[in-house]
Formats: structure tokens, C-alpha cells, sequence
């Protein structure tokens, strides 16, 4: 019990940095451009699709063309910023989140008819990769991919982490998201900040993507499934912090592979009732704000109006 | 050469409401101009304008005679115009360094550098590594201040300067702007809500009542009277029968 339990917090732990790469893009675009992209899953789909060709249609080795892919969908990110991103935000609340839904849509369909509806994979092509482990005492099994993929979520969000706080485009897209038109007065074009982002964004789904094909197979509609995902590690880490999302990522994680422990169909489902608690304490704890903390706002609410027995008799 | 800047015939709405209404003025280099006149006249609204951050209705922007009207505000800050912005309007998770760093990093080079600042504005010294959302009143208007200079600007654009300052904080900050206007190599044009203090510190006045200038002029020219008729709007009515 206690070596399937162990075993579980590390495959759970592992799976986390998978999430946090998908989710930090997600994490990006809401907290400096206040701007939720629903199509964010079928980005990492695309991605995915992209690195596949290029590796078994036209051979590249998989990293030369994951090094030809991210900076494609990075440029990709720029211009759908720029055409579309944009002119939605300039439309209130609704339509970006309607024109997110049609480019999913639009993503999903143009992949279908590009790539078929087969099941694809980049598992073969990564070689022992896909399956090599490293077995410890106790019984332990660590799979050596799901540790590149955790090392290299922990470096992106580093890197990440580095480029905002260290680089002038970093101190730019953070003023930008703190206040874009006292950015523009500080001499930052808002709109190239927010662009930059975007692809940033962009290219961190497609990276996601990659390693979910190679971690299994994907068709061209697993994005939505991917999508929720990352919101959940974002809220369950708190928007628009990347730490935060690596810590969410791996409270999903740990969550669905420690419901996986109790059944397979639980797995998924402790991954949701977790993000719902954590929704749900976020918006109780809002709303005791000036009530005297959560215990004294839900006594207040909920008691029942004191007996008056004596007055009664 | 000489920096110029021209107003000429300058509008702004606000959906219908006409905020500002044909404002004209000329400065040169080394003028400081205050803009004067009750709550709600259009102080604000003008100098968001001359900033770039509200795209006037009509009218024309020159600086040094170039036409900057339809110019963003990140594109003025590049050009030479900086505003210190009503509110001051920091970026409250960012350190005092790195909100000046940001200026100084999109603006011009010239003679004001972050060290500057800091030997312009001393309160900030001691600060430069706490986040700005944890300053004072008169320390965040010193910082937003500053980070208009870091612009090396033509225009130096400074909105309500003392609005909810203590005293002290006013005089200190006061203090550091008359070394900026001794200098002479900029024109300033600062709203100021203080009537003494705007007539003691500017070489120029501009009084502003529903939009309009109502008042124009240098402080020496007009009365004490006459300036605060402009200010409230009091229009010396014209008799019915001469």
C-alpha cells in the first residue's frame, strides 16, 4: 500500500510539470493581457501535429524540429494577437471569449481536415524514451520522460520568471499588465507587450503539446480536454502567478493520480472536485473580506436565529 | 535650438460632452506654464491630451513643429513629450528602481539618468528597492515625477502636483522641481490646484473654466480679483444698457 501510494505522489508530482508548461501560457495571457483563450488547447493540438509532420513526414530529428516549431508558433501567436486578440478585447467581455470558441473550432476542424481524425503519437520517435525508467529501492519506478518533462517545466517558468523580472521586454509586459496606459506613458507600446505575450503564450502550449504526444496519442480534438486542464492548474495556483501555476500543475496532478489509486474513473474526477474546493474557498474567502474572516462570515450566515424559549413561557 | 511647443485650437470630447474647448498656446524652452481652474474645468482631460493618452476631437499638437496629434502617448514619451499622471499611476508590484528603470529604458538619453533622479529626489534613495504600492503620497509623487524625467523630455507634463500631499511632502517635492526649472532646458506645464503656488512658480498661467482658457497670460498681468472670477467661471456680466 504504502510503496502504491509512494509511487502514486511521484507519478503525480511528475504529471504537474506537464500541466504547469500548458497551463504557465494560459497563466500568461490572463494575468498581463487579461485576455482568456479558449483556444489554447487546440494550440498545443497544433503544435503537436506540426512536430509530427516535421518529424515523420519530412524526418527531422525531434528536437531540430521542436527548435523549428516553437518559434513558428511563436510568430503565429504574434499575428493572431495582432488580427484577431486584439480587435476582440476592443469588443467588452463576450467577444473574445465567442472568438476564442470559433478559432477553436476553426483549429480543430482545419486539423481534421489536414491531419484525419487517426490517433497520432511522437512515442516512437522518441525511442526508449517513451519507456525507460529508473527503478529505485522499494520498488519506485520513475519514468525517465515524465523527469525531462517536470525539469523542464521547473526551467521554462525559471526562465520565464527570469525574462519578466530581468529583461527590459519583461519589466515592459509587467507594467503593461499592471497598467497599460501608464505604460504607454513610460514609453511602452501596450500593444507590442501584449503581442509579445501572446506568442509567448502560444509557444508554451505548442511545447505542452509536444509532450503530450509524446507522452501518448492525440487527435486533432484533444485540445478542449487539454484546455481545462490548464485552467484548473492556473486557478488552482492563482491567476496569473507562474510559480504558482507549477504548484497547481502539481496539485493536479498528485490529485488525479492519487484518485487513480481508488479507480480509474476517479482519477480525472478528484483532479475536478479538487479545482471546484479550491474555486470554491477562493470565492468564500473573497466574501468574508471585511466580515471578520471566513468562520465568523459563514457563522453569521448560516446560524439560526437565537432561541427565545424564556420570553415564550 | 530651442524647443517649441503649440497648442493650437486643441478639442476633446468625452462621448458628447465637450471637455476642452479650442485651447491655444505657444511655449518655448525653459517656460514653465501652470494650468489653473476649478474641479471638473478640463485640467486633466487637457493634459492627458498633450500626453497622448486622449486623442483630441480637432485641433493641432506641434513639437519643435512637428505635428504629434495623432501620435500615441508611448510615441510622445519617445519624442520628448512625459507626464507625471494624475493619481500618479505607478506600477504598485514593481520597486521604485524598476518603475524608473522602465522610463529609462523607453526614453530619450540626455542628462537624466536613475542615478539622477535619485540625487534630484534624496526621499527615493533609501526606497529604490521597495515595491512602489508601499509608498507615501509625496514619496509615489516624486517617483512618477522622476520617471517623467527619465524621458530627457522637450515637454515635461505634470498633473494636480500637490493633490494630497501633506505640507511637507509639498514643499519637498517643490523643492526638487525648482531645481528642474532652474535648469531651464525643458518646458514645464504643471496643473496645479494651490493658486499661490502656481502663481509664485509659473512664468505663464492658463485658467481653464468649462474647457475654455478664460484666462491667459503672465501671473503679473492680472489681479488677484480677475484670476479668481476666471477660476470659478465669474464672467464680469456685461450691462444690459451701456
Amino acid at each position: 500500500m504504502l510503496e502504491s501510494l509512494t509511487q502514486a505522489v511521484i507519478q503525480g508530482v511528475l504529471l504537474g510539470g506537464y500541466y504547469a508548461i500548458i497551463a504557465a501560457g494560459l497563466s500568461l495571457m490572463v494575468g498581463v493581457v487579461r485576455f482568456i483563450n479558449l483556444a489554447h488547447g487546440d494550440i498545443a493540438v497544433l503544435g503537436a501535429l506540426l512536430t509530427i509532420t516535421l518529424v515523420q513526414v519530412m524526418g527531422l530529428p525531434v528536437l531540430w524540429a521542436i527548435v523549428l516549431m516553437l518559434p513558428a508558433m511563436a510568430v503565429l501567436g504574434w499575428v493572431m494577437h495582432a488580427l484577431l486578440f486584439e480587435r476582440a478585447m476592443k469588443g467588452g467581455f463576450l467577444l473574445p471569449i465567442l472568438v476564442t470558441i470559433g478559432l477553436g473550432a476553426a483549429l480543430q476542424n482545419s486539423m481534421f481536415g489536414i491531419w484525419g481524425s487517426n490517433t497520432r503519437s511522437l512515442g516512437a520517435d522518441i525511442g526508449s524514451l517513451s519507456w525507460s525508467s529508473w527503478f529505485l529501492p522499494g520498488g519506485i519506478i520513475i519514468g525517465k520522460l515524465p523527469v525531462i518533462i517536470f525539469v523542464t517545466a521547473v526551467l521554462v517558468i525559471g526562465a520565464l520568471h527570469l525574462m519578466l523580472k530581468k529583461t527590459k521586454l519583461g519589466r515592459a509586459i509587467r507594467a503593461t499588465a499592471s497598467d497599460p496606459e501608464a505604460a504607454e506613458m513610460c514609453g511602452i507600446d501596450a500593444n507590442k507587450s501584449h503581442r509579445a505575450a501572446a506568442a509567448i503564450a502560444v509557444a508554451l502550449a505548442a511545447l505542452a503539446g509536444v509532450f503530450l504526444a509524446m507522452r501518448g496519442q492525440i487527435t486533432p480534438y484533444s485540445g478542449p480536454a487539454q484546455l481545462i486542464f490548464a485552467f484548473e492548474a492556473v486557478v488552482i495556483g492563482g491567476l496569473g502567478s507562474l510559480w504558482g501555476t507549477l504548484i497547481g500543475g502539481i496539485i493536479l496532478g498528485l490529485s488525479q493520480s492519487l484518485g487513480g489509486l481508488i479507480s480509474a474513473q476517479a482519477s480525472l474526477l478528484s483532479g475536478h472536485l479538487v479545482f471546484v474546493a479550491v474555486l470554491m474557498w477562493r470565492i468564500y474567502r473573497d466574501w468574508s473580506v471585511g466580515q471578520g474572516g471566513l468562520r465568523a462570515a459563514l457563522k453569521a450566515r448560516f446560524a439560526l436565529p437565537p432561541t427565545q424559549t424564556g420570553e415564550r413561557t | 535650438m530651442t524647443t517649441s511647443f503649440s497648442v493650437q485650437n486643441l478639442s476633446c470630447k468625452h462621448g458628447l460632452l465637450q471637455a476642452v474647448r479650442g485651447i491655444s498656446f505657444d511655449l518655448i524652452q525653459g517656460q514653465v506654464m501652470c494650468v489653473i481652474g476649478a474641479n471638473g474645468a478640463g485640467k486633466t482631460t487637457l493634459m492627458r491630451a498633450l500626453a497622448g493618452a486622449h486623442m483630441p476631437a480637432d485641433g493641432a499638437i506641434l513639437l519643435n513643429g512637428k505635428n504629434v496629434t495623432r501620435d500615441r502617448s508611448f510615441a510622445r514619451f519617445r519624442s520628448g513629450i512625459s507626464m507625471s499622471p494624475e493619481g500618479r499611476r505607478l506600477f504598485p508590484d514593481m520597486t521604485v528602481r524598476e518603475n524608473l528603470m522602465i522610463a529609462a529604458e523607453n526614453g530619450r538619453p540626455g542628462a537624466w539618468t536613475v542615478d539622477a533622479v535619485l540625487e534630484a529626489f534624496p526621499q527615493l534613495k533609501p526606497l529604490v528597492n521597495k515595491a512602489a504600492g508601499g509608498l507615501s503620497g509625496g514619496q509615489r509623487q516624486s517617483a512618477a515625477i522622476g520617471r517623467a524625467l527619465l524621458a530627457n523630455p522637450d515637454v515635461l507634463l505634470l498633473d494636480e502636483v500637490s493633490l494630497g500631499l501633506s505640507p511637507a511632502a509639498i514643499e519637498g517635492v517643490y523643492a526638487s522641481l525648482a531645481e528642474v526649472k532652474n535648469n531651464r532646458d525643458m518646458i514645464m506645464i504643471v496643473v496645479e490646484q494651490d493658486l499661490n503656488r502656481a502663481l509664485g512658480f509659473a512664468d505663464e498661467i492658463i485658467c481653464i473654466a468649462e474647457g475654455r482658457a478664460e484666462l491667459q497670460g503672465r501671473p503679473q498681468d492680472f489681479t488677484k480679483d480677475q484670476i479668481t472670477a476666471a477660476y470659478f467661471g465669474l464672467k464680469e456680466k456685461e450691462p444690459a444698457h451701456a
